[in-house]
């Protein structure tokens, strides 16, 4: 019994991180997403090319909650079927990206000297070559990517940034004293750091999981928007390559306005997740509005010039004293 | 010292790799569409050309490839990329000169002001921190993740064809010959304000948000609280305190992300038909325009490096410490 509640404490611990109003918010825009994406077949109303010769360019109606393309396609089918692509790519270019960030980030912050200079030195080649040319002079050169290559070159381009973050934990890590302690033990070293040091870092781990996911979102979007990726990929960006390459703007807004809206809200999830889980890390973010609101109804002005030492005398605090 | 000869040698090997890619990603390339182009269009184009052209996409099947790495060192020295397929066959470098100072112009320009404007607004939301300021970031959030170019069509959708305030594409009015006098500039001014103003408000976010996490968490700093605790004025204790501490992460940030803001910026002379870097290298992908993208890559990677060293004089200048480590 005891063992059981203890596994899920641990378990509580571990996603202790996504525990605030911030984080369920963004998980529960994230979740309806994924739903969207693996119920398309069934929600969606028509097939994404599904052709009405009959009703182009419609405004949205019941018929076509979100109107139709230059085609006679249904918008809202499109996106719901776009869905997929993004969020397939998204993570999957994570998911790598955060491979290649935690294996080179807590090797260059585990060892020392030279190795972990130059691993130091790799990251930020990485982080200072700007990554879309690259990825659009590569992507250029294939007839027709894969997925996998799009998520990959997107998550190649896209992992430094956690790797920079990682290896700064893990250097703080290092030298803490059950890290010492875990050494002196002659602990081999996979075991410190899956066991001792990976529990320590999840919170760094899963923010540049989602870091790496908005910027391989918005990459993918652009890409698809300059007609890098095939558009035989569905996703929001081929929505918009579409609209902007048959005249959709500006009149008719049904088709390019509902596509944008949905890589910003997606986008906003999953920066909502990332603020829950900076509060986690970093509590003052949090306190620090609640601690001056609490101050200020106690008369102290946090930057006010003088520093209050006893509230202020209100007029009805005078009379009283 | 030291600190000065680490960053130069980072600088270096940056470099060198950027290069290095360069020479490698058409040596990767499938199938050989270089020479395909050079039989078609065989008493057109000079044998220099034709040579350096060999070089740079390795087309000298005869040579190893440490040989053809050195020529292709020597040709970079010399200042020639090659030439452009698309504009009848122009030296690159001559193609690049006149595309780069508007993507200077525009995308620095609207750079450095949302980098300052966002630090200045983080700063002021972190010092009044709990106020009805703090509603400022979810909004700060929402344009920090809209695409650019998404915004940037949405903009000339209400701007320039609903209210037609500003025009929607082109640095310059047809027909206006570029020159100093104040029409054109009154011209520039026009056509770059749109897309300038997508591009701070789509990234004026980041560096909010930025700032004010950090402001937040140097403001509990014990030195803070005895400079408030001497009497200095608030102002002072704001900005020689408190934001010029919260500033550096910020700028170093600044430094880091400049890759990922000039990739976005691309897309954004795209929508607006803007002359620069970003519309030419995507008119170089459509049309196939092998040397002028090898040659875009380059210079853009170059271009974020100097923005890079500028960025890490700031912070020595901003961070004493930095400086006190080379003595």
């Amino acid at each position: 019994m005891t063992h059981k509640r203890n596994a899920f404490g641990r378990l509580g611990q571990t996603f202790a991180m996504f525990r605030n109003g911030k984080s369920v918010a963004g998980l529960s825009i994230l979740g309806a997403f994924c739903l969207v994406a693996i119920f398309g077949d069934w929600i969606a109303p028509y097939g994404p090319l599904d052709k009405d010769f009959t009703a182009l360019r419609q405004a949205p109606s019941w018929v076509h909650w979100l109107g139709t393309t230059h085609m006679g396609e249904d918008v809202l089918s499109q996106i719901i079927y776009g869905t997929r692509g993004v969020l397939v790519v998204g993570f999957t270019a994570g998911v790598i990206a955060t491979f290649i960030a935690v294996g080179i980030g807590v090797t260059a912050g585990y060892v020392t000297g030279w190795r972990s200079e130059s691993l130091s030195a790799l990251t930020n080649v990485f982080l200072v070559i700007p990554g879309l040319p690259l990825i659009i002079i590569i992507a250029s050169q294939y007839e027709n990517p894969s997925l996998l290559l799009i998520s990959s070159v997107l998550a190649i381009t896209g992992w430094a940034w956690g790797g920079r973050v990682l290896r700064a934990q893990t250097m703080s890590l290092r030298n803490r004293d059950f890290i010492q302690a875990a050494r002196a033990n002659g602990e081999p070293l996979y075991r410190i750091i899956a066991v001792e040091m990976l529990p320590n870092l999840t919170a760094i781990i899963a923010s540049s999981f989602v870091g790496t996911v908005i910027a391989a979102v918005l990459g993918l979007t652009t890409l698809a928007f300059i007609g890098v990726i095939p558009i035989t990929n569905l996703n929001w960006g081929t929505i918009l390559f579409w609209a902007q390459q048959n005249g959709a703007f500006p009149d008719f807004w049904w088709w390019y306005v509902p596509a944008g809206l949905c890589i910003a809200l997606l986008g906003m999830a999953l920066s909502l997740i990332n603020f829950g889980i900076d509060e986690y890390v970093n509590p003052r973010l949090r306190s620090a509005g609640e601690r001056a609101r609490a101050m200020r109804k106690k008369g102290f002005v946090l930057s006010d010039r003088v520093t209050a030492v006893r509230p202020r005398a209100t007029d009805d605090d005078s009379t009283r004293q | 010292m030291r600190f000065i000869l680490r960053r130069t040698a980072f600088y270096a090997f940056t470099a060198w790799a950027a290069i290095t890619i360069n020479f490698f990603l058409p040596r990767m390339m499938k199938g050989d569409p270089v020479s395909a182009y050079l039989q078609k269009n065989q008493g057109r184009i000079s044998p220099e050309a034709i040579d350096s052209l060999r070089t740079l996409f390795g087309l000298d099947s005869t040579k190893s490839l440490l040989e053809q790495y050195i020529d292709y060192w020597q040709l970079l020295l010399s200042g020639d990329l090659g030439r452009s397929f698309s504009k009848g066959l122009a030296p690159v470098t001559d193609v690049i000169a006149s595309a780069i100072p508007w993507t200077i112009g525009l995308v620095g320009l609207a750079t450095v002001l949302s980098f300052a404007l966002g630090t200045a607004i983080g700063g002021l939301i972190g010092w009044r921190r709990g106020s009805r300021a703090d509603a400022i970031v979810p909004v700060a959030t929402f344009f920090s993740t809209v695409p650019y170019f998404w915004m940037g069509l949405i903009a000339i959708a209400v701007f320039s064809t609903t209210l037609g305030w500003f025009p929607a594409s082109h640095a310059y009015d047809k027909g206006t010959q570029p020159g100093f006098s104040l029409e054109f500039a009154g011209q520039v001014i026009q056509h770059g304000f749109l897309p300038a103003l997508t591009l701070v408000i789509g990234s004026l976010g980041g560096w909010i948000l930025g700032m004010r996490n950090m402001m937040i968490t140097v403001l509990d700093e014990d030195y803070v609280t005895v400079a408030q605790a001497k009497g200095l004025r608030p102002v002072r204790v704001l900005i020689n305190y408190a934001a010029r501490n919260a500033s550096l992460p910020q700028l170093s940030s600044f430094a880091m992300s400049l890759g990922f803001i000039v990739g976005g910026t691309l897309v954004m002379e795209l929508v607006f038909s803007y002359p620069g870097a970003g519309k030419l290298l995507l008119d170089a992908t459509t049309a196939k325009d092998y040397p002028l993208m090898q040659g875009l890559f380059l210079v853009i990677t170059l271009a974020v490096l100097v923005a890079n060293i500028i960025a890490d004089v700031a912070y020595a200048i901003l961070d004493p410490r930095t400086r006190q480590m080379e003595a």
